[in-house]
């Protein structure tokens, strides 16, 4: 298949609509004008809780789904209205993989790995090589002839990436593949994903609930909430600079920065009388990221700043930290000031007496 | 015990063998693709034409519903055209057949549906097409499940067996009936009763140790 060269993006979604009918006549809408370009060689994450409607945005790439308005295309080439052999052509160009795996429990390794090859109509004596070296690229050479209920979990999920692998394709989708993992299996499992996308420039576009899955692998993230996306772009932009709400109760999860408890029942909207302090949530992002401005903040200013929680991440090879901070009231707006004029986010969040 | 009655029991036992044998394949052989048809042919589903599916599980429900002995008589004339006569041992292997084939299609039904629905989508997801996604994925994966539904399939047509006397069918079932009953010799019922009890046992552990084999789910079960 040619890869279209005028559009050059790996996945598009066009205004994209789905409806389901629902029991007693009427639809409901899953997924409402979607549009979103998947470029190619990246990661992209979507995130959504469950129900969002993601699933059914991923499976529309390789025509599981079909939109009912709008269109998809993978490489130039329109899913939604391709015909029942040029689907059959589509997914051998695009790979799956999937929470639960889905391995066929009556074959050993090999013989999972080799499955789409057989499907596609490959050779035997092609196959055999192939399969090898796939079984061995996700480290599994010593499981070769074992069959899945052998397997741990981690085990599984390369064995389903080796299989998704074994046609060759653009376009890697993985439908939270690491849900049903550990963490620690899941580092390992994204590790994997990441090498196989540098290495052979392969196209993952990936759905999950776990904001730290797109931390760690994703250079792009689109969140989906109720059928529509809410806010799209590079990860380290959402991650530094959430707009919506969604993405923001998301994030708190991943940077495991909440204030204190004993802070928040105490914690107020409006500033009460006397002697009070302004609680706020700073984001180091940026140039400035690593600069130790609180320090430079309460030296210039005079003010006593009290540090209740913070963290630095990593996104890729960019740090970006939140920290929260209180302040004596009457001199938080002029720290909001120096912070801002650092190309630092701040945001109150509210005062305690 | 004379060797006239152990010859007897022997050729029983060999017609017996006979008619189970040949009828279950040939209700394997039918019941198979019967059973693939009804696990996928309902609305959505690889084979999607409802009607059909409907119509066909009808007619299998309304083969199962009648009694055996009955349809042994009833369907004599179609015995008749098929096997040439209606009456002896061959001719008895169309009613136990015709009984065979809808109740192995349920048990390759039911054993289907068992299969993940997750498998039919990633397979569907590599781009197989409904037949591949049958033979590849279905049939395999249902081995087990089909293995012991044909157990329990011949350990049920062993039981038919001992009805298609009333067509002249013979048989351990017929020899009971005429010598341990009729004329009235019960050690010759005590030993169609004991050897249909071996049968039944060795069958039946025979099938599992072969479901055992197929079924590579089990962690006890670990093959090379």
């Amino acid at each position: 298949m040619q890869t279209d060269t005028t559009t050059g993006a790996a996945i598009t979604f066009d205004a994209v609509g789905k409806a389901f009918p629902k029991k007693g006549g009427g639809s409901v809408m899953a997924l409402e004008d979607i549009s979103l370009s998947v470029e190619p060689g990246t990661i992209t994450g979507i995130i959504g809780r469950s129900g969002a409607g993601k699933s059914t945005l991923l499976r529309m790439v390789n025509g599981l789904e079909k939109p009912t308005s709008g269109a998809v295309t993978v490489a130039g080439r329109d899913v939604g209205a391709a015909g029942a052999a040029d689907l059959r052509e589509i997914r051998r160009e695009v790979g799956m993989i999937f929470q639960h795996f889905n391995l066929l429990s009556s074959r050993t390794v090999r013989e999972n790995v080799a499955l789409p090859l057989e499907i596609s109509g490959t050779p035997a004596r092609e196959i055999a090589p192939r399969v090898d070296d796939l079984v061995e690229r996700v480290g599994l050479q010593d499981f070769r002839n074992r069959y899945p209920a052998e397997l741990s979990g981690g085990q599984k999920q390369r064995v389903g990436i080796a299989r998704a692998l074994a046609t060759q394709p653009k376009v890697l989708l993985s439908d939270e593949a690491t849900s049903a993992l550990d963490p620690e299996t899941t580092q390992t499992v994204l590790e994997l994903l990441g090498d196989i996308n540098r290495d052979l420039g392969l196209t993952i576009l990936l759905i999950t609930h776990e904001m730290a899955v797109v931390r760690d692998i994703a250079s792009h993230v689109a969140v989906i909430e109720d059928g529509h996306i809410v806010e799209d772009g590079s990860t380290y932009d959402v991650f530094t600079a959430p707009q919506h709400p969604t993405t923001q109760s998301f994030l708190s999860s991943v940077t495991g920065v909440t204030l204190p408890h004993f802070i928040a029942r105490q914690l107020r909207d409006t500033r009460p009388e006397g002697n009070a302090r302004e609680v706020m949530r700073i984001t180091f992002a940026g140039e400035n990221a690593t600069d130790p401005l609180i320090a430079e903040m309460s030296r210039d200013l005079g003010l006593q700043v009290n540090i209740l929680a913070g963290a630095v991440e990593e996104i890729g090879p960019r740090p970006f930290g939140n920290l929260l901070i209180s302040v004596d009231a009457d001199g938080a707006e002029q720290a909001r000031a120096f912070l801002e004029r650092n190309q630092q986010r701040t945001e109150v969040l509210g005062y305690v007496g | 015990m004379s060797a006239n009655l152990v010859n007897m029991l022997m050729e029983a036992t060999w017609q017996t063998l006979y008619m189970v044998a040949v009828s279950t394949l040939l209700g394997a052989i039918g019941g198979l693709p019967i059973g693939v048809f009804l696990a996928c042919s309902q609305k959505g589903e690889l084979l999607s034409s409802p009607t059909v599916n409907k119509v066909l599980g009808v007619v299998v429900n309304a083969t199962r519903s009648v009694p055996f002995i009955i349809l042994v008589v009833a369907i004599i004339p179609f015995t008749r055209i098929v096997a040439g006569t209606s009456i002896g041992t061959t001719a008895a292997i169309v009613p136990l057949t015709i009984a065979a084939v809808p109740f192995i299609a349920r048990l390759v039904e039911n054993s289907i549906r068992e299969v993940d629905s997750g498998l039919i989508e990633a397979a569907r997801s590599m781009g197989a097409t409904p037949m591949q996604i049958i033979r590849k994925v279905l049939i395999p994966e249902a081995l087990p499940g089909i293995t012991l539904g044909l157990t329990l399939a011949v350990v049920s047509l062993l039981g038919y067996s001992a009805m298609v006397g009333a067509v002249g069918g013979e048989g351990l079932g017929d020899l009971g009936i005429r010598y341990g009953y009729q004329r009235f010799m019960p050690e010759v019922m005590g030993l169609v009763v004991l050897i249909l009890i071996v049968l039944v046992q060795l069958v039946q552990t025979i099938g599992e140790w072969i479901a055992r084999r197929v079924d590579k789910r089990a962690p006890s079960n670990r093959g090379a």
